[in-house]
C-alpha cells in the first residue's frame, strides 16, 4: 500500500496540502464527530443500536449455527465426530460456492434462478471434456467460458429487454437441465459420469498435508491482522477516528482462534482405523496374525483453499474497490446510481456473469464430490444456495450483504441437512429434512423483511 | 449588481411537439447570490431547469457561462462546466454512508483500492465548512438521516465538488419547520461561499426569507425578474398568479397574448 496520495486530477480537487494541515484542528472543532473513535463501550453501543435498527448482517446465522452444534452434539452421537466434520465441510462447499454468486445478484435485488442448472451444465461439460482426454485445466476453462456466456444471456436480457430475472432465469432452469442430459449423454455412459481427473477429484476427496493446513491457518491469520493494522494505522496518521484497539484485538484474536481451532481439529487423525489392527498375514506357510500400523487420515480438505481465496478475493472486490462500491449503489438505488454516473446497465450485466461463473466452479466441486449424472444441478440446488445468502444475511431486496454471508449461511444449511440426516430414521428422513430446511429459509426471509421494515420505521439502518 | 452573472440565458425558447413551453426567456445566476425561481405549476420551471442542467437542449436563444458563450448538449456537458442540480427526489443510496453517497460516480482511488480516509476528511471538511452540525458521523447510512439531513448531504455534495451554479428543486417541500430552518441556513452559506444558488419552491415563505433575487415564470415566459428588497410577498404572488403587479410583470396587451397560448 503506498504512502503518497493519489487523487484524481481536475479542478475538483481540494488543496492536498491544505488538507493535510488543517484536519486534525479543523476535527477536532468539527460539528460533524464520529464517535466510533471514543471508547469500547460506546462502539459496542453503536452496534447494539445497529443491531436493534435491524441491521444485523450474519449475527442470526452466527447465534443459529451455534445453536444447531449445540442441540446436534447432545440429541446425536456421530454428530460430533472429527469424520463428520470433515465431511460437513465437504458437503457445504458446493452450496457455499454457489450462494457467493447469488450474492452479487440478491445484491442487485435481482435473482438467478437458473444457476444450479447452470452448475449441473458446468459440471458436466468439464466431466465429458475430461473423457475425452482433454487437460483438467482446459476443460475447466471451457465449462467457465459457457457459465460466463450464460451470465451474460441472462444480463443482455435484463438490461436491454427488460425481461425480469425472475422470468428469464426461470425459462433457463427449465432449459439448462436439458442440455445438462444432452452434454451428459454425450459421453455414452448410464448413470453416473465421475470426473476423470485427480486433481479435481481430490477437491472433495482427499486433504492437504498437516502442515500446508497449518501454513495456510498461519497466513489467513497474519495477513488479516496486517490487513487490519494497516487500515488502523492510515486512519490514524491522517487524524481520523479508528474503533478502539481493543475491539481489533478481539477480531484478530477471533480470527486466529477460529483458524487455528479448524485446522487442528481438521488435522486430527479421523480414520476408523486409527489406531491400526491386525491382519492374518501367512508367512513360511503358516497364517499369523500381525499388528499393522494405524493408517493417518486427516487434513484440510482441498476445497477450503479454493473457497478462501474466493472469499479473500471476492470480498476485497465488493468492500475495497471502485467496481464493489458501485454494485452497492446499483443495489441501494439504481436511479441515483445513474445520476452519479454509473453505467448501471454494464454492472447489471457484471453481477450475472460472477454469478454464472462461479455457478460453474460451484458444479465442478459437486461433481468432483457426487460425479455427474443427467439430473445434476437440478431440483433443490439452487434454492438451498438463495436459502444459504438469505441465511447468511443478503438482503432479498438488494443493497444489502457480504460475502461472508455465503460461507456463514452455507454452513447453517449444511449442518441442518447433516444433522438430521441421522437424526430421523424411517422413510420419512429425507421429507422431514427439506420442511426444516424450508422453514429455516422461511424464517430468514421473514427476518429479512421484517429488519427491513424495522430499519425503515425507526429510520435507522 | 453590476457584477458579470456566472450563467446567462438569452431569448431561449422550447417546444414539444405544438406546445411552446419557454417564450424567450432571459434568466441569469450571480455567484454568491441566491436566485429564486418561482412560478405556478405549467409555468416552465422545470423545463428551464432541465434545460439549464442539459436533460433538454434549447431550441434556439444563447446559453452562457463566465460570460461566453457555451453549448450545452447533455447533462455531461452541464456538469463539466460545474452546473449541479439537487433533485427534489435526492437521488442518494440509502444504504451508502454519507461519504460514500457524497463521492459516488467519483471516488477517490490509491491504485485499485479507495480511498476512504481521503474521502473521509474531505466529506468532513465540506460539511464543516457548511456549519452542518445536524450529522452525527459521516460514516452514517443514510437510511437512518432524516428528511432534512438527507437534504443536507445532498446539497453539501454539489458544494464538494465546487459545482459553480446549484440548482436546489423544491429543498424544503418534504420538511418540517425547524428543519426547513436548517435547509435554508445552508441555502445561504452555500451562496455565501460563492456558490451562484438557483432555488426552486413553492413556499413564498422560503423564497423571501433566503432568495436575493426572485425570478417568476408566468406561463412559459418570464414575467419579471426582481430584487428581494424591492418586493412584497402580494407582489409575488401577483406576478405567479397573474404575471404583473403594477408595474411590474407583463403588461395587460402581453399578458392577454400570453393566457391565449
Amino acid at each position: 500500500m503506498s504512502t503518497n496520495l493519489e487523487k484524481p486530477s481536475g479542478s475538483t480537487k481540494p488543496d492536498a496540502a491544505a488538507a493535510h494541515t488543517t484536519t486534525a484542528d479543523e476535527l477536532s472543532s468539527a460539528a460533524v464527530t464520529v464517535p466510533t473513535g471514543a471508547d469500547v463501550g460506546s462502539y459496542l453501543r453503536q452496534y447494539w443500536q445497529r443491531i436493534r435498527g435491524g441491521d444485523m448482517g450474519s449475527l442470526p446465522a452466527v447465534a443459529a449455527l451455534v445453536v444447531l452444534f449445540l442441540v446436534f452434539s447432545v440429541v446425536e452421537n456421530g454428530f460430533l465426530s472429527k469424520a463428520n466434520f470433515a465431511s460437513l465441510i465437504t458437503q457445504a462447499a458446493p452450496g457455499i460456492l454457489l450462494a457467493m454468486g447469488l450474492v452479487f445478484v440478491l445484491l442487485l435485488g435481482e435473482i438467478d434462478l437458473s444457476a444450479g442448472t447452470a452448475s449441473g451444465v458446468g459440471g458436466a461439460i468439464v466431466a465429458v471434456l475430461l473423457t475425452k482426454d482433454w487437460p483438467w485445466p482446459l476443460a475447466v476453462l471451457a465449462a467457465l467460458v459457457v457459465g460466463a456466456v450464460i451470465g451474460l444471456g441472462i444480463g443482455w436480457m435484463r438490461t436491454f429487454l427488460r425481461v425480469p430475472s425472475f422470468v428469464s432465469t426461470l425459462a433457463l432452469f427449465l432449459g439448462l437441465q436439458g442440455v445438462v442430459q444432452i452434454v451428459v449423454n454425450s459421453a455414452n455412459t448410464q448413470g453416473n459420469l465421475s470426473l476423470q481427473s485427480d486433481t479435481l477429484v481430490a477437491l472433495e476427496n482427499s486433504n492437504m498435508p498437516v502442515w500446508l493446513g497449518w501454513v495456510m491457518a498461519a497466513v489467513l491469520v497474519i495477513g488479516y491482522a496486517a490487513q487490519k493494522l494497516l487500515a488502523v494505522a492510515g486512519r490514524h496518521k491522517r487524524g481520523l477516528p479508528t474503533e478502539p484497539s481493543s475491539i481489533t484485538a478481539a477480531k484478530v484474536l477471533g480470527i486466529a482462534v477460529l483458524s487455528f481451532g479448524f485446522t487442528f481439529v481438521l488435522n486430527l487423525n479421523r480414520s476408523p482405523n486409527a489406531g491400526g489392527g491386525t491382519r492374518i498375514v501367512e508367512r513360511n506357510g503358516q497364517l499369523v496374525t500381525e499388528k499393522t500400523g494405524g493408517e493417518f487420515l486427516g487434513g484440510v480438505p482441498w476445497v477450503v483453499p479454493v473457497i478462501l481465496v474466493l472469499v479473500v478475493v471476492l470480498g476485497f472486490v465488493l468492500s475495497r474497490t471502485r467496481y464493489g462500491r458501485h454494485v452497492y449503489a446499483v443495489g441501494g438505488s439504481d436511479e441515483a446510481a445513474r445520476r452519479a454516473g454509473i453505467r448501471v446497465n454494464a454492472v447489471r450485466i457484471s453481477v450475472f456473469v460472477i454469478c454464472s461463473t462461479l455457478a460453474v466452479v460451484s458444479g465442478v466441486v459437486l461433481a468432483s464430490q457426487t460425479a455427474v449424472n443427467a439430473a445434476q444441478g437440478g431440483g433443490n440446488t439452487l434454492l438451498l444456495a438463495v436459502g444459504a445468502a438469505v441465511v447468511g444475511g443478503t438482503s432479498l431486496f438488494g443493497g444489502k450483504g457480504k460475502i461472508t454471508d455465503a460461507v456463514v449461511g452455507g454452513a447453517v444449511v449444511a449442518v441442518i441437512l447433516n444433522g438430521m440426516a441421522d437424526l430421523l430414521h424411517g422413510k420419512n428422513n429425507s421429507a422431514w429434512q427439506w420442511i426444516v430446511t424450508g422453514l429455516v429459509l422461511l424464517l430468514a426471509a421473514t427476518v429479512d423483511a421484517m429488519s427491513r421494515r424495522r430499519a425503515g420505521s425507526t429510520g435507522l439502518g | 449588481m453590476t457584477d458579470q452573472p456566472i450563467l446567462r440565458l438569452r431569448g431561449v425558447n422550447k417546444s414539444f411537439g405544438a406546445v411552446h413551453v419557454l417564450d424567450d426567456v432571459d434568466f441569469e445566476a450571480y455567484a454568491g447570490k441566491v436566485t429564486a425561481l418561482v412560478g405556478d405549476n405549467g409555468a416552465g420551471k422545470s423545463t428551464l431547469v432541465k434545460c439549464i442542467g442539459g436533460t433538454y437542449p434549447i431550441d434556439s436563444g444563447s446559453y452562457e457561462f463566465d460570460g461566453s458563450p457555451v453549448h450545452v448538449s447533455g447533462p455531461r456537458d452541464a456538469a463539466a462546466l460545474g452546473v449541479e442540480i439537487v433533485y427534489q427526489d435526492l437521488a442518494l443510496c440509502e444504504n451508502l454512508d454519507v461519504v460514500q453517497n457524497m463521492f459516488l460516480g467519483r471516488e477517490r482511488m490509491r491504485g485499485v483500492v479507495l480511498d476512504e480516509e481521503s474521502m473521509e476528511i474531505a466529506a468532513s471538511q465540506t460539511l464543516t465548512s457548511l456549519s452542518v452540525r445536524t450529522l452525527k458521523s459521516v460514516r452514517q447510512r443514510v437510511s437512518s438521516l432524516s428528511g432534512g439531513q438527507r437534504q443536507t448531504v445532498a446539497i453539501a455534495k454539489a458544494a464538494l465538488w465546487k459545482s459553480r451554479v446549484v440548482i436546489l428543486d423544491e429543498p424544503t417541500a418534504a420538511l418540517g419547520v425547524a428543519q426547513t430552518a436548517q435547509v435554508l441556513d445552508l441555502v445561504r452559506r452555500l451562496a455565501d461561499q460563492g456558490v451562484a444558488v438557483i432555488l426552486i419552491s413553492h413556499n413564498m415563505l422560503d423564497v423571501l426569507q433566503v432568495a436575493d433575487r426572485i425570478a417568476v415564470l408566468y406561463l412559459g415566459r418570464m414575467a419579471a425578474t426582481v430584487d428581494r428588497a424591492d418586493v412584497n410577498q402580494t407582489q409575488v404572488v401577483e406576478l405567479i398568479t397573474t404575471g404583473r403587479s403594477g408595474d411590474l410583470g407583463i403588461q395587460p396587451a402581453t399578458a392577454s397574448a400570453g393566457v391565449s397560448i
